[in-house]
């Protein structure tokens, strides 16, 4: 990990500072005490979604604490990628209640939620084509957001000194110049993950961020997301089970807009249900 | 050694001249256009020149088509809007100007009526007449259309306050794409016959014509005609500074950002529709402007300005130069207007393909010219999708790949045949240099 050591000043995600004892999480893994208790970050209480009939989710109920890295699995059709939407303001459910600490996110808009500092990674990597890495970063870097703010905005040194950090994290330091449609798969993604840290969100939900990558690619990306996780709470949606073994830490299983199981990535293998539906028995 | 990427981006940049520099360009090129042409026509030492007063006016109405071409690129070259209605923002600044200079040129033929109150009737009697309303009181709009200055405000404030009311509730309810454009349509449409009524106030078909008085100086002095073709070339100045600062700054980012990928903006914090509304709102301004210059130059304003055709052909302006490209868009507006009037005004009477030459001074142009219009719009659109300017940087970027790559493999292997010789010496520092460039900026 000292690879990613930059020679800025070590990134600080949230705006109060972190106690200085914080144990890394991300690595001691899941068996989060805070999980469920009042303290959640995020809370999904019986959440329903149906689309003509089907439901996508179906009393979706569970919860993401603090500075928590978490995976969600789940077969094609499980509703993984409606929860995202669903907290990032883009659907609006049929029930349910949906908490972000005490603010109740089914009021608001995605612009506003995106503001209250929940970050989204797109499945395919959604960067602006035709601007380039250091523009990408500027747009999503915690300022002001109003037009005339925009059109006043003048990048100040620390802003600058922040871009070249996250870049530095994001492995992508030296195309900061480079119009980011000419970068390759991986780096967008990467690109994409760094915009979100830009925000300074506290929840990161991330969708597949492994497609498509090289198994070199896939190494670094789950050292940047557990790197991330240690500021802000990570949710990653992913398909491929050695990826998520490699994050070690607390998976949800989905299956049918319900929660399956929920544990270590040993004991969810293990989980009859689990084996049922993988297998298809 | 120079990365594919780092050449990549190198060509990328080096084919586009930075924004500023391109606008000084084009603002040399207009300002030396604005000396020649009133120079030509000897437009202040009493007209006569070689260069006819109709081209002085010609020349000035382009410029004004010109701004409209830069005020729809700003939202659709870098927002994706695509309005086709913005010929009545521009309508509608022609109007809003062309009331105070039909009431001052009535005002002025009947200054021997010393009586103010009855002056004014008088004034409004023989600018309604026409359509059988002489007798009625003045429409409300009119009260204060002796004020220029009040005028001059309306011709920002008629505009800005329709693009921001219909905005506002078109981006809210998150109208886009051919829908949005398809609406922009029907308002011009709709404007189009609300002003074709006598009702309305505004003299209906008629349209407000004999514009012949402006702040005092008569349109039939060379000097006045002059005055507003410089005018014009100034407002299109200003609206290419206004449109760069905006582009340039972080709010253009934004904004291309909305063209490119809206949720993803909207995803990053920002509230798209105020975004959008802001920028409908000053594009439309810019055509209010634009308008009330054109009308006094063109000497009337009718409710065919609204006619939906009209607008679709700014977005053939706008396509044709290239969208997203501020110069794209005075390139495209001047480009089919020159051709326009060429062909029209019967400036060509044959066409040549080497041997073959093909007589076309009889073919109805004027009738024919919607065809061409269509034509160059389909051809732009299969063959060059970011337009002449867009074209014309594809072929720089390709050069400097070229010579980019030579560097690169010159820089790479020392022992590369002729890289000892005098001339190659160079190309490896000027590599370095180029780096240096990149990092430093």
């Amino acid at each position: 990990m000292t690879e990613l050591k930059s020679k800025y000043p070590p990134m600080t995600l949230n705006m109060a500072p972190a106690p200085e004892h914080q144990p890394s999480r991300a690595l001691s893994g899941y068996g989060n005490p805070d999980l469920n208790s009042g303290s959640s970050l995020l809370m999904i209480q019986s959440v329903t979604v149906s689309f003509d009939g089907f439901k996508a989710l179906n009393d979706l109920s569970f919860a993401v604490a603090e500075r928590e890295l978490r995976a969600i699995i789940g077969p094609n059709g499980a509703g993984k990628t409606t929860f995202m939407d669903v907290v990032t303001g883009k659907t609006r459910p049929d029930r349910g209640r949906v908490m972000f600490g005490a603010t109740d996110l089914l009021r608001r808009t995605e612009a506003s939620i995106a503001q209250l500092g929940i970050g989204r990674k797109f499945q395919r990597p959604t960067v602006f084509e035709e601007q380039t890495v250091f523009e990408n970063l500027t747009l999503a870097l915690a300022n002001p957001r109003s037009p005339s703010a925009s059109i006043a905005y003048r990048m100040s040194a620390g802003d600058r000194d922040r871009i070249h950090e996250i870049a530095g994290l994001i492995h992508l330091s030296d195309v900061l110049d480079v119009a980011s449609g000419s970068l390759s798969h991986g780096q967008k993604q990467w690109l994409e993950i760094g915009m979100v840290l830009a925000q300074q969100p506290r929840l990161l939900l991330v969708d597949e961020p492994a497609a498509g990558m090289t198994p070199a690619e896939r190494d670094r990306t789950v050292t940047i997301l557990r790197n991330v996780a240690e500021t802000c709470a990570v949710v990653v949606i992913e398909h491929d089970m050695e990826f998520v073994r490699n994050l070690s830490c607390r998976v949800t299983v989905l299956n049918e807009g319900m929660v399956l199981a929920e544990g270590s990535m040993d004991d969810v293998v293990r989980n009859e249900d689990v084996i049922d539906v993988y297998l298809g028995r | 050694m120079m990365s594919f990427e780092r050449y990549e981006g190198l060509s990328q940049r080096y084919s586009r001249m930075s924004p500023f520099l391109s606008m000084l360009v084009v603002f040399a090129l207009l300002t030396a256009f604005m000396v020649f042409v009133p120079m030509a026509n000897q437009s202040y030492a009493g007209g006569g020149g070689w260069l006819p007063d109709a081209m002085v006016q010609l020349f000035g109405k382009i410029l004004c088509f010109a701004l409209l071409a830069v005020a729809l690129d700003l939202v659709w070259g870098f927002c994706g809007i695509l309005s086709l209605g913005h010929g009545a923002f521009f309508a509608l600044g022609g109007y809003a100007i062309s009331m105070n200079l039909i009431y001052a040129t009535a005002d002025e033929k009947l200054a021997q009526i010393t009586d103010p109150i009855a002056r004014d009737d008088a004034v409004k009697q023989s600018i309604f007449s026409v359509v059988g309303q002489g007798e009625d009181p003045w429409p409300w709009f009119w009260m204060l259309a002796d004020q220029f200055w009040f005028q001059a405000a309306m011709v920002l404030v008629v505009p800005g306050l329709l693009a921001f009311g219909f905005g506002w509730l078109a981006f809210r309810s998150r109208v886009t794409g051919v829908y949005l454009s398809i609406i922009t349509q029907a308002l011009t449409l709709a404007l189009g016959y609300l002003f074709i009524m006598n009702e309305f106030g505004l003299r209906g078909n008629n349209g407000l014509s004999g514009l012949q008085n402006v702040l005092g100086a008569s349109m039939t002095e060379t000097s006045t005609k002059a005055t507003l073709f410089i005018a014009s070339g100034i407002a299109l100045m200003a609206g290419y500074v206004l449109t760069l600062f905006l582009t340039q700054s972080k709010f253009g980012s934004v904004l291309r950002g909305i063209r490119d990928d809206e949720d993803r903006i909207r995803f990053l914090g920002y509230a798209v529709e105020g975004y959008k509304v802001f920028a409908f709102v000053v594009s439309a301004m810019m055509a209010g402007v634009a308008g009330a210059l054109f009308a006094p130059q063109a000497g009337i304003i009718n409710p065919d300005s609204f006619g939906p055709l009209k607008s679709i052909e700014v977005a053939v302006w706008v396509a044709l130069g290239g969208r997203g490209l501020i110069y794209g868009a005075i390139v495209g507006a001047v480009a089919v207007n020159l051709l326009r009037s060429a062909l029209t005004g019967g400036w060509i009477n044959q066409i040549g393909f080497g041997v073959v030459s093909i007589d076309v001074s009889g073919v109805p142009w004027p009738e024919f010219w919607p065809i061409v219009l269509g034509l160059l719009f389909v051809l732009v659109t299969l063959l060059m999708p970011r337009g002449l300017m867009g074209l014309w940087h594809s072929m720089l970027a390709l050069i400097w790949r070229r010579l980019l790559r030579g560097w690169v493999v010159a820089d790479a292997d020392p022992t590369t045949p002729g890289s000892g010789t005098a001339g190659a010496v160079g190309q490896p520092e000027d590599a370095a240099k180029a780096q240096h460039v990149v990092a430093s900026a």
